[in-house]
């Protein structure tokens, strides 16, 4: 059976990357007395297919997974033994079963919505609102990532900035992340000025493409 | 904000902005995190290199779940922090912490440090400044954790005597429960540190330094070693534990990359061939099996703790291990059903027979290890691995026949009365393997062999030689590099001046305390670390300490001399290490002491029978 798993990851497993997170899951499932199906051949793969991945440091709030299991079970019991087995910093919120042969989940994911939390109390809401616009107005944002040259404002499909409950700024980003261009919020943040330990994002959801939504 | 507080808001800031941020949260499946104020005992277990290659160290997994299963008392881990953390920590006076409750580790009442092997010392020293603990023993209050350490390389605890309130010598399962009954009434007493020190001196096994004091002769050579307060108390025994306890099972999961990922299971402590350079096989006697029906349950119960996807089995000879035989297709049958693979443990060619071999061809065919040692017989009589070259050869063609392609080979060089024909035999042997292997493989096959340079360890027949000279060892090495010339088999040897380091420190006294911390303070770090290890370094601390360190080095020793490590005593007596010095001189080998007892001590000092202590729980 095909199942997809929402899941939150944090605390502990922020700084886990998605080829280890794909490890801990075959560990989980394993520790949760499942068994995993395998691909065929002469190097069998198990069959885990991760949406999309979350870079280091970010908290994912609505993550997915598919996993091939070998035997039958309900999606409540699955979600139960394995809220049992995974490590601190993962909490299962749902378990769905799949169509079977449907398209591959990383396929079916368009975009990310992000919120990126400012951390340091003497950024103000006025300055980074404006930043924000003479940023926006621009028709492009060249920029070097990787030694290689882009422009980062095609990326950017939404923007807002607004104060959360506890008086923290907070920034919403919508950008690409399919398989011909993916967006990265601390790119934004870099050309806003604002240093990397002076944020914290989440990815607050993953954009199915119109056709899988 | 309280310390933990402070700890934990700085690495929210400011663990992205460096290299593997996973090595410094912990949380891993299996850690266990007790309630810090309602536990009355706060063990810290350190080990000086990064968490990466720190996680799977076994000895810790056993302390860890030892102290854990108690009530009173709480375990936690602490590793190195790479260069950039260091950095980091120390640019925001941030001290070390554990991983499991983020407390600093000057707030535990214990904190042990495992050490495996020497080239960690500059990494313990910067792991207590790191914490704001005084690096001197002598300088420490009772403000300050009592500071321990154990692991094979205490077997020489004395270069690093000043920074070590008490070792422990040989095996931790037993031990470490009386320290902490040690330490609980200490604490309980609230009594100077000193009466703390008086109470662990009194438990078999622990060594403590500041009690024994040593003089030198005009020479620079021991003159004595004594017990200041007790003079009767002229040696310490390692401990032993008569009956190994069930095996750790619940091992930690990491959640980065960390090296050896896999449930391992000791399936037997001790070795009986007595091979005369292996320091291990030495200090670990006597020999104790663990029963098949355990081991298997065990590597079971691992799997479905930790659901890891490879188990191995750990020991220093496991082909020796009684059940082999029967555990290997077991253990290969429950892997498979459980889809998990196994890894083979050590093996040794001369007890390992053509049904064992055939019983390890799986699917898949990974590299198959032996371990010749040496390339003549002659020189394999003089170290005692009793294995003719025939053998090797018989060995490696049922490897290839059997559908291996891949053979790696360990020899080591600088071994005493060593000619240029024992060096030609490496590369004839490995020749010869390696036409084997082409006629059975064809150009499939590939050879890898690897050379060490012997170093003359304690408590071992060699002790009382010297380290080769950098020119004979750099001679030898072309000779094999030229005899391997165009054959297409890898070779690899260490750095000569890379070995240096474990030399001194192995073979030290007292006095390279001085040596360890001036190289601390001119940057040593992570000495196991080839791109981190500076010989000069090293140079410059011997040279300010007016130390000669060819004195440890390549000067061989009198066989009356005292040596820095006298009185640490592995129940092997420095009686039968000298027969099998003479031995090897007049080509005499010892057999394996399962055939016969040949009187190493461990029977006499121990008051056991070696045969029964073997097999008991079988």
């Amino acid at each position: 059976m095909r199942i997809r798993i929402t899941y939150q990851k944090n605390g502990a497993l922020l700084y886990t990357s998605t080829l280890d997170v794909q490890t801990i899951w075959e560990r989980s499932v394993r520790r949760a007395s499942l068994i995993l199906q395998y691909s065929q051949g002469f190097h069998p793969q198990p069959r885990i297919q991760i949406a999309n991945p979350l870079p280091l440091g970010f908290v994912g709030a609505q993550e997915l997974i598919d996993i091939w299991l070998v035997d039958e079970r309900k999606p409540e019991e699955i979600k139960e033994l394995l809220n049992k087995s995974v490590p601190k910093g993962i909490y299962i919120t749902e378990v769905n079963t799949i169509e079977e042969n449907g398209p591959s989940l990383p396929k079916q994911i368009d975009a990310s919505t992000y919120s990126v939390e400012l951390l340091n109390s003497d950024d103000s809401i006025e300055k980074i609102q404006a930043s924000t616009e003479t940023m926006l107005s621009k028709d492009s944002l060249p920029r070097v990532r990787n030694r290689k040259s882009y422009d980062l404002r095609p990326l950017i499909q939404e923007m807002s900035v607004q104060i959360n409950p506890d008086g923290k700024i907070v920034v919403f980003l919508k950008m690409p992340s399919n398989s011909s261009q993916t967006g990265r919020p601390e790119e934004v943040m870099a050309e806003l000025g604002i240093p990397l330990e002076n944020f914290r994002i989440t990815r607050t959801s993953l954009v199915f493409l119109e056709k899988y939504a | 904000m309280t310390d933990k507080e402070l700890i934990q808001a700085f690495l929210d800031r400011y663990l992205l902005t460096i290299s593997k941020p996973g090595r410094y949260t912990g949380g891993e499946f299996n850690q266990i995190s007790k309630n810090w104020e309602q536990t009355e005992l706060h063990f810290a277990f350190a080990f000086p290199d990064v968490y990466d290659i720190g996680l799977p160290n076994l000895g810790m997994s056993i302390l860890y779940d030892q102290v854990n299963r108690r009530h009173d008392a709480l375990a936690e881990r602490v590793y190195a922090p790479w260069e950039d953390m260091e950095a980091l920590m120390r640019s925001h006076s941030i001290p070390l912490f554990s991983l499991e409750s983020k407390q600093p580790l000057k707030k535990f009442d214990i904190v042990g440090f495992t050490l495996p092997y020497e080239t960690l010392y500059t990494n313990l020293l910067n792991m207590l400044d790191l914490s704001g603990i005084p690096l001197r023993s002598g300088e420490r209050s009772n403000d300050d954790p009592l500071i321990l350490a154990g692991g094979h390389a205490c077997f020489n605890p004395e270069p690093m005597h000043a920074f070590i309130d008490a070792f422990v010598i040989g095996e931790g399962e037993e031990i470490i429960h009386e320290i902490a009954e040690a330490v609980k009434a200490h604490k309980q007493a609230a009594a100077p540190r000193l009466d703390l020190l008086r109470a662990l001196d009194a438990i078999p096994g622990i060594y403590v330094p500041s009690f024994y004091a040593v003089s030198y002769a005009e020479d620079g050579l021991i003159k004595e070693i004594h017990h200041i307060h007790k003079p009767e108390k002229t040696f310490i025994q390692k401990r032993i534990v008569k009956k190994l306890p069930k095996p750790v099972t619940n091992f930690l999961v990491p959640n980065v990359k960390a090296v050896n990922e896999r449930a391992v299971i000791e399936i037997m402590r001790g070795c009986s061939r007595g091979c005369r350079f292996c320091q291990a096989g030495m200090i670990t006697r006597p020999v104790r099996e663990r029963p098949s029906s355990e081991i298997l349950e065990a590597l079971e119960q691992s799997i479905e703790s930790t659901g890891y996807e490879e188990v191995s089995l750990l020991s220093l000879s496991s082909s020796d291990h009684s059940q082999i035989a029967e555990l290997i297709p077991q253990v290969m049958r429950m892997s498979e059903s459980r889809n998990v693979t196994f890894s083979l443990p050590s093996l040794r060619v001369e007890s390992f027979g053509p049904e064992l071999i055939a019983s390890m061809a799986g699917k898949r065919k990974g590299n198959f290890t032996i371990a010749p040692e040496a390339g003549s017989d002659v020189m394999r009589t003089r170290i005692n691995k009793s294995i003719d070259g025939e053998d090797i050869l018989a060995t490696a063609t049922q490897i290839f026949k059997m559908g291996w392609t891949n053979l790696k080979l360990y020899f080591m060089i600088g071994f005493p009365d060593e000619t240029l024909e024992d060096i030609e035999g490496i590369v004839d042997l490995t020749r010869q393997i390696r036409s084997i292997g082409k006629r059975l493989v064809g150009s499939r096959v590939k050879i890898h062999i690897s050379v060490n340079t012997l170093i003359p360890k304690a408590h071992t027949a060699f002790q009382w030689l010297g380290f080769s000279e950098k020119e004979s060892i750099l001679e030898k090495y072309r000779l094999i590099q030229s005899g391997l010339k165009n054959t297409g088999i890898k070779l690899d040897w260490p750095d000569y001046d890379n070995s240096m380091l474990e030399v001194w420190l192995s073979r030290g006294d007292r006095r390279l305390s001085d040596v360890i911390e001036a190289a601390w303070r001119g940057g040593a770090r992570f000495d196991a670390w080839h791109e981190y290890y500076d010989v000069d370094i090293w140079q410059n601390a011997f040279e300010n300490n007016n130390i000669d360190p060819a004195f440890y080095s390549t000067r061989s020793r009198c066989t009356d001399e005292i040596l820095p490590w006298d009185h640490i005593h592995t129940g092997v007596s420095k009686k039968y290490l000298l027969s099998e010095l003479e031995k090897s001189r007049a080509l005499e080998t010892t057999a394996d002491c399962r055939q016969i007892c040949h009187g190493c001590g461990i029977q006499a000092n121990y008051a056991i029978s070696c045969e029964n202590i073997r097999t008991e729980s079988l």
